[in-house]
């Protein structure tokens, strides 16, 4: 893992709860429900609105980190404790740093899919070099 | 503590509060993490200040021969839920914790529960206050004893901002059908996502187990924490109280339509026949066991179809007491406790259909365990149990 997270990002037009929405053995979004299904989070910048559904995402992501499969960064449109939690016994465990940024509204919205960013050290947005 | 103070970083809080109780989610076998995660603690020496419940974990503890998955996974699922009982949480495993008369916090107590559907009824139908605590988070809270002063411990983010009101073709008939409940649940939470809704439009006083159909489902389709529905809920005796006595950000109608359609999304188009029938998601209570059996009556189920009950084991207990255990046994249903059907792989016919009562059964199943689901009511499950294949009434359904 690199001191400064980047990778490119995947932005979701809707939340996603991690457990039952993501198999943390493959980073494959596996959620039925899920636009965006098919898709896979490993080592993605992971922008979506929000977090949703079950309390066992904080699991889900943890476990991810363990087998390699978590998303790079995430990016939440509001503030996700499950999802916090998650990343930060992720790095508490196997020294895997998520970081969880919350950017509110317009600026998620701006943030467009699959491009290359790293992230600062205050949570801001910046692309790769 | 470190999850406490960074929890609190998280939610702005400036101080932490104590809570009485704790209602731990991270039972659940998710992977090696969930029990690096536990030993971690034990080997630090930590114990559970407060009294603590146990969600479901990954096998029936009573019942192991149920378990159709690899060993591994439940081997380590059963030693993951004995962990946490050493670190002296009570071994409840069950997702509905507010089924036991002795784990029930009363109106206003402050608590940290995990489990989507339990946090839901937790705040919305017992009045209790829990924010939405997720795996670990609910274990730190348990041996602290403490929790960030935020969110939903406080008065002002518990008033609902979003009125949703039931629109006039949604006839009477429906509104006291079991089956609406599900299915409003997943349209609250598409709706209100992580906002404090209330419903208007149902009849007072509705019982607790449609409540937790109703809670459940939200937190699967939205981020659902608290919500009120006018006369059925304690923060809402009327629709001005749970608005807090101020006008609402906004007034939203829910037409047939629209809950026609989060019905049918939860049902998939299969030609397969009915392999099996899922009841009990969130655990059943013992009010649904004694109702399932009044259904089944002398009728027995289907040998081609396996009816699958989910319960809490102190429910069980209960239940086998008023033999209302052996009366489902004796119609050929199986009763599985400790864990639950749409998470675990106990189904014996994964070949067919699975049909289910449960919005929140139906909504992670397929991914979960990988079958084909159909949705209907509870009379409809039974009916088709007995049947041999997929049998609704639609009635209640039609335009008002």
């Amino acid at each position: 893992m690199s001191e400064i997270p980047c990778g490119r990002t995947l932005v979701l037009d809707e939340g996603l709860s991690l457990w039952g929405g993501m198999d943390p053995g493959t980073g494959e979004l596996i959620d039925p429900h899920h636009p965006q299904r098919g898709a896979n989070v490993a080592g993605r910048v992971l922008v979506m609105p929000s977090g949703r559904g079950s309390s066992s995402s904080a699991s889900v992501l943890a476990e991810a980190a363990r087998a390699g499969t978590a998303p790079a960064a995430i990016v939440l449109g509001e503030p996700d404790l499950i999802l916090a939690v998650g990343a930060a016994v992720a790095e508490e465990l196997y020294g895997v740093r998520i970081p969880v940024v919350v950017k509110p509204g317009a600026r998620l919205a701006r943030i467009r899919d699959g491009v290359e960013v790293r992230i600062g050290p205050r949570g801001g947005l910046r692309p790769a070099r | 503590m470190r999850l406490v103070v960074r929890a609190a970083e998280v939610t702005g809080a400036d101080r932490l509060i104590d809570i009485t109780r704790a209602h731990v989610d991270a039972c659940l076998y998710h992977g090696e993490a969930s029990v690096h995660f536990v030993d971690r603690l034990l080997a630090g020496g930590a114990r559970t200040s407060v009294r603590t419940t146990l969600n479901v974990g990954a096998v029936d503890l009573l019942h192991p021969e149920l378990f159709r998955g690899d060993r591994r996974t439940a081997d380590r699922g059963r030693l993951l839920m004995d962990r946490y009982r050493a670190l002296g949480a009570r071994p409840t495993y069950t997702c509905a914790p507010y089924q036991l008369a002795d784990a029930r916090p009363a109106v206003g107590e402050q608590v940290a529960w995990g489990e989507s559907n339990a946090i839901a009824f937790c705040n919305s139908v017992l009045g209790a206050r829990t924010n939405r605590y997720g795996d670990f988070i609910d274990v730190a809270a348990a041996i602290t004893g403490r929790v960030p002063d935020a969110g939903l411990h406080r008065d002002e983010p518990r008033r609902a901002t979003l009125v949703l009101r039931l629109a006039s073709d949604v006839s009477p008939r429906l509104r006291d059908d079991d089956a609406l409940f599900g299915v409003l649940g997943i349209v609250l939470g598409r709706r209100a996502g992580s906002a404090v809704a209330v419903i208007d439009g149902l009849r007072p006083g509705q019982s607790e187990d449609r409540l937790k159909a109703l809670g459940a489902a939200a937190a699967s389709s939205g981020s659902v924490a608290l919500f009120h529905v006018v006369g059925s809920t304690p923060e809402a005796p009327s629709l001005d109280d749970a608005l807090g006595h101020r006008p609402p950000a906004a007034v939203e109608l829910i037409g047939l339509d629209e809950l026609r359609d989060a019905r049918d999304e939860l049902s998939m188009p299969s030609d397969e026949p009915l392999g099996a029938v899922a009841l009990g998601t969130p655990h059943a209570s013992l009010a649904e066991l004694e109702r399932y059996a009044a259904m089944l009556g002398e009728r027995h189920v289907h040998p081609d179809v396996e009816l699958l009950i989910s319960t809490g084991r102190e429910v069980l207990d209960r239940a086998a007491e008023r033999g209302i255990a052996g009366r489902l046994r004796a119609a050929g249903a199986g009763l599985l406790v400790d864990t639950c059907s749409y998470l675990s792989p106990v189904l014996r016919r994964t070949g067919g259909v699975v049909m289910t009562d449960s919005a929140k059964w139906a909504w992670y199943g397929h991914a979960n365990v990988g079958v084909t689901v159909a949705f209907g009511s509870t009379a409809d499950c039974i009916r088709s149990a007995v049947a041999g294949r997929v049998r609704r009434d639609d009635r209640a359904w039609s335009a008002a």
